[in-house]
């Protein structure tokens, strides 16, 4: 087979399993007993393309089959997986995962319904059925993008990954939904050298999209390429940060990961089921800035966070979290959902077949304000404008977070000034959201390439901001004030 | 509770080579003037309990097959988990023909012959009574465990639960370069996370583990789960100190991350792409004399020993700090060809990517201090725990979460959180001016507690 034939996605090996095979398999799930069984099977094919030193390096190619089952008793879940489809190994993952609930009764699963879903992320064409000399094309777009914009650019390295899943969800409250779901990612890193330093920037995108994607103004690969050698360049003149608490601004779009954070992990309702979130028993309570309206969107078209439906047959919704710094909502799954009584908000997501699932994020994003960012810049007399961020991590139990700028800004008498070094921020998440003074008119959705991790599971999220003004927040740099 | 079927999958090593030795086969076949595979196949179980209820039991077996083909200098890497024959033919297939998209390097070829390992050495990585673990003798330890953490003191309110794991596996690796091989290891582990309330609703969290390839080589479930709760408790008021400079001790659990740092900045793969502050610093001081770190894959029983490498090369301990001095960069076969030298033998691979430089056993040596007396300053920052990503190996600049405890004259004073530690890397490793005896060897990067003379705190 010649891969640039490929034909994938017209089938693919889960059209074999029809509603017959998957009762029998729901059936031997809940023989013991249980509350709940589901059945997730998964097909993934993803290429990707490596480009370095002025060539394509590697090429690369995966596909991933199988099928998890899931058991819950009560809040305890059973879980087996298996890549090997025949009957025989099915029917043994579906009793394994059903010991959990080898103390009751058999359940009879209902009466299985194809769901119909929405489509938040139509493609004209998936990527993966382009010729692959389509996509070296983009990475050489990035490199020479990336070369021309200063002589100082010594090294760029450029990847490009597409992938589709085609996945099946079936469950014991009668639910059959099918979801195929694209991603193309693009990465750059460039390397600027002068004077005996060295700085790195990086730039990329990740979205459900085809190659269309790249043809638009602002997320073409020269953007990209130009945009990792303008952040290296920049960051050649940075100066140590100061260190202690201050005022910082928040640029909008990446900045969403304080709020995916500092708020975003604290109301996925697990922990709060378990009681072990700083936000457990504060329903209905003032905890944020009355600026801050904090919603979860899986239906933002293409959005790399968006889904269909959950990995747990829950269609995909937009779910108000905090309204005007009240905390109205959690994002849950079938558990907790069940746990607190109300119904399951479609945020029920996980890594892949080998994986339960858990409550997570999908697009998590602070709305817009009424401030004009250019006045919130302008009422700093010192402190900090973060611009890019690498990630962040929180502290479930305390709130507590850290996350890590990439481009960062000194803030003087109103204007922006050097850029700073490497810095982190930390703060606690209630804390720093009461804290939030001014809040932008220009919400941006970050188009970056965003992961977030959880108990060991990657999954993609998008986030997004407005600008925002903190009144005060530490800033970790090493210049002691 | 009945017993599940996921341990018929017995790792078994022979099956995996033949496996390997067959897509071999089929690429070179296929036309591939190089090719090495990989297969892995292991069956793990994990079950975890709160506060006293099952929460999870999970039980599976996994197949997977990494490939690697070379063809006109041009390299394609890709992976699978279909074992039907149809389907591994058109795979090997493909993956040649994957490579027409790549552009010729001549660095990119398999390794030569003569580099390839010979024989390989029992590391006893295998313990058969990891298989005797049970669903429910793993409830058991976590029953065990969770009951001595909430027990101990009666300020640990909630749990954050009790969590067993256990799991085999085996690898087969043929390499048309010469070599077929393979070897299988097991591991358990065992972690206990009580949570208990503070001031202003904030909760409290820590955690203790045990972690072995052997089952004897566990600590007791009610040893784990009073250690952790100790650990907790002691977090209870914890607040943030003024911004200031001055001595920070690290834990050997705080101290494993920047080790795990500093082994990404001694990778070949990070010095020849210019992504790492000791590129060309190689045979100069980068550390305090007090320094020496080595790269040991030959370790019995340890977490990461292996007994060849991810391209089929022998393996060696490799010094690569000694004394302060930096020695060697690790490398695996491009990133030597890259740097003009040979492999130090430390390829890594996984099913689904192809090699690249990984340690093994990743070693700060013990001192000769005890981990007490490396407290013993004035004033310092003693740190348990470090959170966050704020470490850029082009420039060594590193600024992080911390959390841990104040001290004042060689005792923690009050507990600490909300700061942030940040020092240069360069710094930091030179500025080492006490390393304890107290090596903690539960995972594959191993250190004891050491002491760094000046560090910027960023507080209040």
């Amino acid at each position: 087979m010649h891969p640039d034939s490929v034909t994938e996605f017209s089938s693919t090996p889960l059209d074999a399993f029809d509603a017959s095979v998957v009762e029998r398999l729901l059936g031997a799930a809940l023989a013991s007993g249980g509350d709940h069984a589901d059945l997730y099977f998964e097909y993934r094919s993803a290429r990707d393309f490596a480009f370095e030193e002025g060539k394509v390096r590697t090429v690369g190619r995966g596909i991933v089959l199988g099928l998890g089952v899931r058991v819950v008793r009560g809040e305890a879940t059973g879980y087996a997986y298996t890549e090997d489809l025949s009957d025989a190994r099915m029917l043994e993952a579906a009793r394994t995962a059903g010991q959990i609930a080898s103390h009751g009764g058999t359940r009879t699963p209902i009466a299985l319904a194809a769901r119909t879903l929405p489509s938040f992320y139509p493609v004209p064409e998936l990527s993966l059925l382009r010729p692959g000399e389509e996509k070296v094309a983009l990475l050489r777009r990035v490199d020479a993008a990336a070369r021309a914009y200063d002589p100082r650019i010594v090294r760029v390295e450029a990847s490009f990954i597409e992938g589709c899943s085609d996945v099946l969800v079936v469950n014991s409250e009668g639910v059959m939904a099918r979801d195929r779901q694209p991603m193309v990612r693009l990465g750059v890193i460039a390397v600027a050298e002068a004077g005996g330093k060295r700085q790195t920037g990086r730039s990329g995108t990740a979205k459900r999209r085809g190659l269309d994607l790249f043809a638009e103004p602002g997320s073409t690969p020269e953007d990209h390429g130009r945009e990792a050698a303008r952040l290296a360049i920049a960051m050649l003149d940075a100066q140590d940060a100061p260190a202690g608490p201050m005022e910082v601004v928040l640029a909008p779009g990446e900045s969403g990961i304080l709020l995916h954070e500092a708020v975003g992990h604290g109301l996925e309702a697990d922990f709060n089921r378990k009681k072990t979130s700083n936000y457990s028993g504060q329903m209905g309570k003032r905890v944020a800035s009355e600026l801050c309206t904090v919603v979860d969107d899986a239906t933002l078209m293409n959005a790399r966070g968006s889904i269909n439906v959950d990995d747990e047959g829950t269609a995909g919704g937009s779910n108000l979290l905090i309204d005007k710094g009240i905390l109205v909502g959690y994002m849950h799954d079938r558990i907790s959902a069940r746990h607190f009584g109300v119904k399951p908000t479609g945020n029920g997501r996980r890594e892949s077949f080998r994986h339960p699932p858990l409550p997570r994020m999908t697009n998590t994003l602070l709305l817009a304000g009424n401030d004009a960012p250019e006045d919130i810049i302008a009422s700093v007399s010192r402190g900090v404008y973060a611009k890019r961020f690498s990630g962040g991590q929180v502290n479930i139990s305390n709130g507590d977070f850290v996350f890590s700028l990439t481009e960062s800004y000194l803030i003087e008498d109103g204007k922006l000034g050097a850029p700073l070094r490497g810095v982190n921020l930390i703060g606690n998440g209630p804390e720093v959201l009461r804290k939030v003074t001014m809040v932008g008119h220009d919400f941006q959705l970050s188009d970056g390439t965003w992961t977030c991790g959880k108990s060991g599971q990657s999954v993609p999220v998008g986030i997004g901001t407005p600008t925002v003004k903190i009144a005060q927040i530490t800033v970790g740099g090493t210049r002691a004030p | 509770m009945t017993g599940g079927q996921g341990t018929r999958t017995r790792a078994d090593v022979r099956s995996c080579q033949e496996l390997a030795e067959h897509m071999l086969n089929l690429a070179l076949r296929a036309g591939a003037d190089g090719a090495e595979v990989l297969v892995r196949d292991g069956a793990e179980l994990r079950v975890k309990l709160r506060m006293g209820e099952t929460e999870l039991i999970e039980e599976a077996g996994s197949r997977g097959l990494g490939l690697r083909v070379v063809k006109d200098e041009r390299v394609a890497v890709t992976y699978t988990s279909d074992f039907g024959a149809r389907a591994m033919q058109a795979f090997a297939e493909e993956s040649v023909a994957l490579c027409h998209l790549g552009e010729p390097d001549p660095f990119a070829a398999l390794p030569g012959r003569e580099e390839m390992a010979r024989s390989l050495p029992d590391l006893d990585l295998w313990d058969e009574s990891v298989l005797s673990i049970d669903v429910a003798e793993a409830l058991r330890w976590t029953k065990v465990g969770e009951a001595a953490a909430l027990a101990h003191d009666a300020r640990v309110t909630n749990s954050d639960g009790a969590s067993f794991s256990r799991g085999i596996g085996a690898s087969g690796f043929a390499s048309s370069a010469g070599f077929s091989g393979g070897y299988r290891g097991s591991h358990v582990s065992f972690v206990v996370e009580p949570v208990c309330d503070d001031a202003e609703g904030k909760k409290r969290n820590g955690y203790h583990y045990t972690s072995s390839r052997f089952v004897s080589g566990l600590l007791a479930a009610e040893a784990v789960g009073v250690e952790a709760t100790r650990r907790t408790v002691a977090k209870l008021g914890s607040r943030k100190v003024a911004t200031c400079q001055v001595p920070a001790v690290f834990s050997p659990e705080a101290g494993r991350s920047l080790l795990g740092q500093f082994a990404g900045v001694i990778s070949g793969g990070a010095v020849w792409r210019k992504g790492s502050y000791l590129a060309e610093r190689e045979g100069s001081q980068v550390a305090s004399p007090l320094v020496t770190i080595v790269d040991d894959p030959l370790l019995p029983r340890a977490p990461g020993s292996r007994p060849f490498d991810g391209e089929g090369l022998a393996v060696r301990p490799n010094v690569v700090v000694s004394e302060g001095t930096l020695r060697t960069f690790l490398c695996d076969v491009y990133a030597a060809r890259k740097l003009g030298r040979t492999s130090t033998g430390s390829a890594g691979r996984g099913v689904g990517g192809g090699p690249h430089v990984t340690t093994s056993n990743f070693i700060l040596r013990s001192g000769k201090s005890s981990a007490r007396e490396v407290a013993n300053v004035p004033r310092g920052l003693y740190i348990t725990d470090l959170m966050g990503f704020g470490f850029n190996p082009v420039t060594g600049d590193f600024s992080q979460g911390a959390a841990g405890f104040w001290i004042e004259n060689g005792e923690h004073a009050f507990p600490v959180s909300e700061v942030t530690i940040s020092v240069n890397f360069d710094d930091l490793w030179k500025g080492i001016d006490a390393v304890g005896d107290d090596l903690d060897t539960r995972s594959s990067v191993q250190c004891p507690t050491f002491r760094v003379a000046r560090a910027t705190v960023a507080g209040t």
